[in-house]
């Protein structure tokens, strides 16, 4: 579904990604670990076409897309949750919603989706019209979930959904990205919080400054020792 | 505020084009939009009806106010569509209003007129040998001062915040002095003197009508709520599928469109115009009705607008001599302005967001304020 070959990011003079080599195949939950700084969203960022690569090949459904702007992919159904969440605070809830399916048609689908998400978070139905900006944290997180819904994703890429969420809502949040997969919605996901990201994952892979330093299955990579020591916190 | 239960699944209401953002619409949405309807054609009606009563017994001084004021809310709804709904702050409209003003002028001037005016260079062939009618006058300016937008923003919205405030206000800057030197086209510092008096009540209210019309139904639209989106969060909007890029060209097309148009009627109204007339103080003042009404709001730019107008020839006074327990004070020129920006400060000490914040008037509000309406305040 998702092949990234030697892909090279810079900003200005920095390097952020140094010829990385990822793939996410249909209907996998594949997770992305690393530090601070490792360059994770900016891998992100660069598969979702919010920032230009400098070098390498992105293919997303059989086609070249490297380069391509982001508002052509989520079209395409390839779309990004972004860090720290970034709704339209000023904007009612429903009216995030409705803008997470911009381009699509209101028709009978659209409609449908919207009932979805809304069943899916009663509380966001509860707040529908209070301005998106009064939400907690955690409800907040949930939005930017429901809205990434609402553009239809084949593959739905997640940067740090549970950041700065409490345990209780971290295991809600894991809890909803099983759902959205068991709906058939391929998953790139990006998590600080490594155990709970490789328990639900088909595949990992370790990102450290800028390269792909590991990769493996779930179980393998958190049964790995250097993984374990630098990203389970274990001695 | 309690909720209806039902709520969630109110989404034949959701989708409904213009019910999508009257909260919790419980009446169907087409009942809820055809008494809209019904309610904002009687207001219209009743307006037409103050504006007769008005162009019978008022005073030509009060008409020609309120002709200003009409004039001036079109600007501020239009350049609140860019710089409030949109987000982007820009600062050229005294640019637009002048390529409006002056382009409605050279059609409507009648050949005879122009020979007279243009004493220092003739005026180029053939805007010299004809003239045309107001209404294609001013529809000719519009689209010109649209396409000039259009070309204008390719460059313009290459760059964001402060950039753009700055790029845009050397646009401005750069028509005042095309206008004052283009001697041949514009007349260069002398103008445009003898432009017949055309624009009343029912030119400059139609205008706003017109204009409010396709704003406000815009505004309303999913194109109006990826405006907003842009405004909120430009990176995440464009992640949603929004191409930024040309929804800012449309709002600032549109808003030129207008601007231009309200230009052309300006000229009509005033009778004569010059370079002088375009600084950029016309921004200043626009910007100043937008912020105080609520940066974002249509409503408190139309409010702000006739606030601003009549309010600043009620303060006159205070720039005449005047006698205050037994002294003589002798007037002070400039006065207003200053008073005008005590209170611009005080607005925005005390209202941070201006008079209406983002809030917009709707049929729904009013009902449920006078206690008519089944919804709850929006
Ligand atoms: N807009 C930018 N301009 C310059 N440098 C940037 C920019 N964005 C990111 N970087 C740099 O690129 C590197 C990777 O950043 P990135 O945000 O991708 O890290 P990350 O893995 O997502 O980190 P975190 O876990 O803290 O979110 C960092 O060194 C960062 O300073
Ligand atoms: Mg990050």
């Amino acid at each position: 579904m998702l092949t990234v070959r030697d892909l090279t990011v810079s900003y200005g003079g920095i390097t952020a990604l140094r010829g990385v080599e990822l793939e996410v195949r249909r209907g996998e939950i594949v997770t992305l670990v690393g530090a601070n700084g490792a360059g994770k969203s900016t891998l992100l960022g660069a598969i979702s076409g919010l920032i230009k690569p400098a070098a390498g090949s992105i293919t997303y459904r059989g086609q070249e897309v490297a380069g391509t702007k982001a508002h052509r992919l989520s079209r395409r159904g390839l779309i990004l949750v972004p860090e720290g969440r970034r709704i339209f605070v000023n904007l009612s809830v429903k009216e995030n919603l409705i803008l997470g399916g911009y381009f699509r048609p209101h028709d009978a689908g659209f409609s449908q989706d919207l009932e979805r998400v809304l069943d899916t978070f009663p509380r966001l139905a509860e707040r529908a019209d209070q301005p998106a900006g009064t939400l907690s944290g955690g409800e907040r997180q949930m939005l930017a979930l429901g809205r990434g819904l609402m553009g239809s994703p084949k593959l739905m890429m997640l940067d740090e959904p549970s950041l700065g969420l409490a345990p209780l809502m971290v295991a809600e949040v894991f809890g909803v990205i099983r759902r959205i997969h068991e709906q058939g919605v391929t998953v790139l996901l990006v998590e600080q919080n490594a155990a709970a990201a490789l328990k639900v994952a088909d595949r990992a892979y370790v990102l450290e400054t800028g390269k792909v330093v590991l990769s493996g299955t779930g179980k393998e990579l958190a049964a790995d020792g250097r993984v374990q020591r630098a990203y389970l916190g274990m001695d | 505020m309690p909720r209806n239960p039902h709520e969630k699944f109110g989404l034949t209401a959701l989708l409904k084009p213009g019910g999508l953002l009257s909260p919790g619409a419980l009446p169907p949405a087409h009942q809820t939009r055809r008494r809209d309807t019904m309610l904002t054609i009687g207001a219209c009606l009743l307006a037409a009806l103050g504006l007769w009563l008005l162009e019978g017994h008022a005073s030509g001084y009060v008409v020609h106010l309120t002709c200003v004021g009409a004039i001036f809310a079109t600007l501020a709804v239009s350049y609140n569509l860019i710089n409030g709904v949109t987000g982007q702050f820009s600062l050229e409209p005294n640019a637009f209003v002048a390529c409006g003003a002056y382009v409605t002028a050279l059609l409507t001037l009648s050949p005879a007129e122009k020979e007279a005016s243009f004493i220092l260079e003739p005026l180029i062939w053939p805007l010299s040998a004809f003239s045309i009618p107001l209404l294609p006058a001013l529809v000719i300016a519009g689209l010109l001062t649209a396409l000039m937008a259009f070309l204008m923003g390719f460059p313009v919205f290459r760059v964001r915040g402060d950039y753009l405030a700055i790029v845009t206000l050397g646009f401005g800057e750069v028509i005042r002095v095309v206008a004052n030197n283009a001697q041949s086209v514009t007349n260069g510092p002398l103008g445009l003197k003898g432009i017949p008096h055309i624009t009343n009540l029912w030119w400059s209210w139609g205008l706003l009508a017109v204009c409010l019309f396709f704003i406000v139904r815009l505004v309303h639209s999913s194109y109006g709520r990826a405006l907003m989106a842009i405004r909120e969060d430009e990176t995440a909007a464009e992640a949603m599928g929004i191409n930024a890029f040309w929804h800012k060209m449309l709002a600032f097309t549109l808003s030129a469109f207008f601007e231009g148009v309200a230009g052309g009627l300006l000229a009509h109204l005033i009778t004569t115009i010059s370079p002088s007339l375009f600084t950029f103080f016309l921004t200043f003042n626009l910007l100043i009705i937008i912020v105080v009404g609520g940066l974002g709001s249509t409503t408190g730019a139309v409010l702000g607008a006739f606030l601003f107008t009549y309010g600043g020839e009620w303060l006159r006074v205070v720039e005449e001599p005047m006698q205050l327990m037994g002294l003589d004070i002798p007037g002070i020129p400039g006065m207003r302005m200053v008073i005008f920006s005590l209170i611009l400060v005080g607005v925005m000490i005390f209202l941070r967001r201006g008079i209406l914040g983002r809030h917009d008037f709707s049929w729904r509000w009013l009902l449920a304020s006078l206690g008519l309406g089944r919804g709850s305040k929006a």
